[in-house]
């Protein structure tokens, strides 16, 4: 695994690349835990200052240190995307591997719910859910909520792979090798979807935190958890582009592309080296 | 009443249907197929057809991956296509399939012995790795193989005809009564090929496995075959013993496959010629109005 | 030689590769010497991963990387005016390629286009290197469907309304329409039925007869190579093991390879037992030192592990690689007959 590791770094320039954008984002997310400030608290030291050596991102017109305020919202922001990303691709896996090898009636019966979900518009659901949960609603029930909206296409993508494979040799083979549905399918069949499976993670981070951010700038979040989106709530709230205090915005725009941008380079590379087909072409065997 | 045959095939008949609700084609994929092998004499049964004959899809009924539309399919007595669950797992182990192309039959994701190794632990209820081993190798052995040359590789680690092997091995493990066999050479290697075709007659002389082995190669089919049965559309068009047949077929299709087989009397002169097809009548009428007779040699010959 | 619209020499074509640190040499074609005579079908015979798909690339001018010539010559001679296609320039090649070099492959859908009507692949392909007015290249179309026994109403279809064996004729048709030279058929019948692949077959020899070209043939079945070509090559490993008119081929082979592959063929009326080799055709990537074949050879002595044979020429226009090729075989070692199971 560690070579693995090495030969992508030395060889792979998009990996570098990713490696440092997201490792940068996620050292930085973690000084959170060293923080000497309470992200909740406001008014602890003087507001508007610009960035400089002592408040090396500035600080807000709430009185808050962006720096350390940042981490925070960094880390609630990655936390929620992976816990998104992780809980559809379950569901979409399951659903789709499902669906594709046994075919038939479950076939039927799973892609009707599935087309159902794709019709649902999340935007209003989503909106409707923070009227009934109000501040009950924190960062892991908005996680599952969109976790429970995030599969259907991918389950579909993944329905269409497995379809291809349950009439391949191996998985008829598989079938008198006396080996189990759950086996053939986890086994057999999972190797072949895992590269869809990391690039539709990648995809589905974006998504969730992309929406997440346009919840929160429209206040439909509980604003008081540090996000990015919450943190550009109150910047917008603060008019902080009108009020010249830019960095506000600028820093936690600049981080959240370069967190994307990283994410986007590690998706694509490492798909690359997980699927062992391509190695092999490249080495003509 | 003697103890009932092996396999016991009476009229099967296949029909797909095609296309949506308005424009519905009915393909007759097989057709009223019959024959019988007996548990007494091992044999090769060889199923000779060009694509479209049915030859494997009759091969995928008597496996139990597909159900007869009409007529019936018997497994030492018992309908196959009846057999769920555990009871379809201890039809399995009796009747196990070789596929076509073996760099397909295995996962190139995935180790090879991994099939060997689930085969034993499911129908020969092994359960330590120990008692998985002893069968594997032993399935190995019989097919010029050891353990020790496949445990652990991948599939692209070993050659077409290792891997055929390897798969003929797996299928062995479960000491099933008769394998299926559909095409098992035709990706396989000039030089690899004949240890493949000499494998099925040491495995039907040594071990008693009944092998039915589905090609389109007419030379091979001679090689090793017992009995054979040649299909035209879904039609069986001669059955009977293999030499007398292929020696001198007597149906007109049977006739034309054999002028096909490209022969080695006149190597390298450059004399060949067409195969005369337009002159055979290979229209699915003609065969849905013939019967199956008995001829010389205890063949069957259809007549129109 | 005036006669030769081929000659290869010393040709060694190698897949070069680096990829994540790992490097790779491939000897796919290594040290291949030959000749193809104007109006022959020569045939080359060879297993998967021996190598003759990747000289068949070097004929056919399409050399991509990592495929590279690290060495030798491959000259063809059209209109008395020689060639190297291993060295020619790109527009060079552009310029002989269908008039006078052309190709049958195996899948018949790779060349026909699945959307468009036959109509449009010929003039895509054909109607440029032929030159001609429009009516007068299509009266020449259908004059050359009608030799090949094909109706012009094939120009209408779409390739998907025509079975296998009738698209793999209409690529022979498109192959030869501009009367070139020379034409490579890589393994045109191998995945046809057998009574269409007879007809197939029997069409690329008249047509070859009818047009006095030079055909290279390329396919792993010796039944083949028995009923259409006229001197056959068989590779093993990268190299030219042994060259010989057909006939002499599979009556008088000299090397252990080429005489256990005549003699494993299984004929109908023949009930003797067939003997299977041992063994794999090695990796290209790490071949074994000396003679290639030595690892499976059943009279390989102490000089073939160590030196490569040379391929010799013999009387009767016969070439072999080994050094043991006078030696009398005696017959239970070549009929290397398994001993039953233990």
């Amino acid at each position: 695994m560690f070579s693995v590791f090495r030969d992508l770094i030395r060889y792979n320039i998009e990996f570098t690349i990713g490696v440092v954008l997201v490792g940068v984002i996620v050292a930085f997310s973690l000084l959170s835990f060293a923080s000497p400030v309470d992200p909740t608290a406001i008014y602890t030291t003087i507001p508007d200052m610009p960035p400089s050596a002592e408040f090396w991102f500035g600080t807000n017109s709430r009185g808050q240190d962006l720096f350390w305020q940042l981490t925070f919202a960094f880390r609630n922001t990655l936390f929620f995307g992976l816990t998104v990303a992780v809980l559809s691709r379950i569901i979409s896996i399951t659903v789709g591997l499902t669906a594709g090898y046994l075919g038939g009636w479950t076939d039927r019966t799973l892609m009707f719910f599935n087309d159902i979900f794709v019709a649902i518009p999340i935007f209003p659901i989503l909106i409707l859910f923070y009227f009934v949960l109000r501040n009950n609603l924190d960062m892991m029930k908005l996680a599952l909520i969109m976790a429970c909206f995030g599969w259907p296409f991918d389950a579909r993508l993944i329905r269409s792979v497995a379809l291809g494979l349950k009439h391949r040799e191996f998985t008829r083979h598989a079938v008198f090798a006396g080996m189990s549905p759950a086996r053939i399918m986890y086994e057999e069949h999972l190797p072949y979807v895992m590269p869809i499976v990391f690039s539709t993670a990648m995809a589905n981070m974006i998504w969730s935190i992309g929406l997440e951010v346009t919840l929160a700038v429209l206040g439909f979040t509980n604003i008081n958890v540090p996000t990015v989106g919450t943190a550009l709530y109150w910047a917008n709230n603060h008019s902080a582009m009108v009020v010249g205090v830019w960095w506000w915005i600028v820093i936690p725009v600049v981080l959240i592309v370069m967190t994307f941008l990283g994410l986007f380079l590690l998706a694509v590379s490492m798909n690359e080296y997980i699927d062992p087909r391509s190695r092999l072409r490249r080495m003509g065997a | 009443m003697s103890a009932p045959p092996l396999l016991d095939v009476r009229d099967v008949s296949k029909v797909f249907t095609m296309g949506g609700v308005l424009s519905r084609k009915q393909i007759r994929a097989v057709n009223e197929v019959s024959f019988a092998l007996s548990t007494e004499t091992p044999e090769i049964f060889t199923i000779i057809g060009e694509s479209g004959s049915g030859k494997t899809t009759l091969a995928r009924m008597i496996f139990g991956s597909d159900v007869p539309t009409s007529g019936e399919l018997k497994f030492e007595g018992r309908d196959i296509a009846a057999r769920r669950g555990a009871d379809r797992l201890a039809f399995m182990a009796r009747v196990q399939p070789i596929f076509q192309n073996p760099f397909e039959a295995f996962n190139p994701l995935k180790r090879v012995d991994r099939y060997l190794a689930s085969t034993a632990r499911r129908f020969l209820n092994a359960r330590t790795e120990a008692e998985m081993e002893g069968p594997m190798d032993e399935a190995l052995h019989h097919v010029g193989l050891s353990l020790k040359e496949v445990k652990g590789r991948f599939p692209h680690e070993l050659s077409g005809g290792q891997l055929q092997r390897t798969a003929i091995a797996r299928a062995l493990i479960s000491q099933p009564s008769v394998i299926v066999a559909d095409e098992p050479v035709s990706m396989v290697d000039a030089s690899l090929r004949m240890a493949i075709v000499n494998l099925f007659k040491r495995l039907r002389d040594e071990l008693g496995v009944t092998i039915i082995y589905i090609t389109h190669d007419l030379a091979t089919a001679y090689y090793i075959s017992d009995r054979i049965i040649i299909m035209q559309k879904g039609h069986v068009v001669e059955m009977g013993p293999a030499r007398p047949i292929l020696e001198a077929p007597q149906h007109p299709y049977s006739q034309l496959l054999k002028r096909s087989v490209l022969s080695f009397d006149d190597a390298g002169r450059g004399l060949i010629t067409r195969s005369g097809r337009e002159e055979v009548d290979t229209s699915a009428e003609a065969l849905v109005k013939g019967r199956l007779e008995p001829a010389e040699d205890g063949r069957l010959v259809r007549v129109g | 030689m005036a006669d030769d619209i081929l000659t290869v020499e010393g040709l060694k074509a190698y897949y070069q590769m680096n990829y994540f640190g790992v490097e790779r040499e491939v000897r796919a074609v290594d040290d291949v010497t030959m000749r193809v005579m104007a109006n022959e079908i020569y045939g080359i015979a060879g297993e998967s991963s021996s190598g003759k798909t990747s000289f068949i690339k070097v004929l056919a001018a399409a050399i991509r990387p990592p495929f590279r010539i690290v060495d030798g010559r491959v000259t063809y001679r059209f209109n008395g005016k020689p060639i190297d296609v291993a060295h020619a320039g790109e527009d060079e090649i552009a310029k002989i390629r269908w008039k006078h070099l052309s190709y049958i492959m195996q899948g018949s859908m790779s060349v026909l286009n699945p959307v468009r009507r036959v109509r449009s692949t010929f003039e895509d392909f054909a109607f440029r290197p032929m030159g001609l007015k429009r009516d007068a290249f299509w009266e020449a179309v259908e004059a050359h469907l009608a030799r090949l026994h094909l109706e012009p109403g094939v120009l209408r279809a779409y390739p998907h309304e025509l079975s296998g064996g009738m698209r793999q004729r209409v690529t022979i048709a498109l192959a030869t329409v501009c009367r070139p030279e020379f034409i490579i058929a890589d393994e045109p019948t191998t995945a046809l039925d057998v009574v269409v692949q007879k007809d197939v077959l029997a069409m690329i020899r008249e047509v070859q007869q009818a047009l006095g070209s030079s055909v290279v043939f390329v396919t792993h079945d010796m039944s083949v190579h028995a009923n259409v070509t006229d001197r056959l090559a068989i590779v093993y490993a990268g190299r030219i093991v042994e060259e010989a008119p057909t006939r002499t081929i599979f009556t008088a082979a000299r090397h252990p390879y080429t005489r256990h592959l005549v003699a494993s063929l299984p004929r109908i009326g023949d009930t003797s037992p067939k003997p299977s080799l041992e063994g794999r055709p090695p990796s290209l990537a790490e071949p074994p030192a000396g003679c290639r074949f030595h690892p499976r050879c059943p009279i390989a002595v102490e000089r073939c592990r160590r030196e490569v044979p040379v391929l010799e020429e013999r009387p009767g226009g016969h070439r072999v690689a080994c050094f043991r090729a006078d030696e009398a075989l005696p017959a239970e070692k070549i009929l290397n007959v398994e001993e039953p199971l233990s």
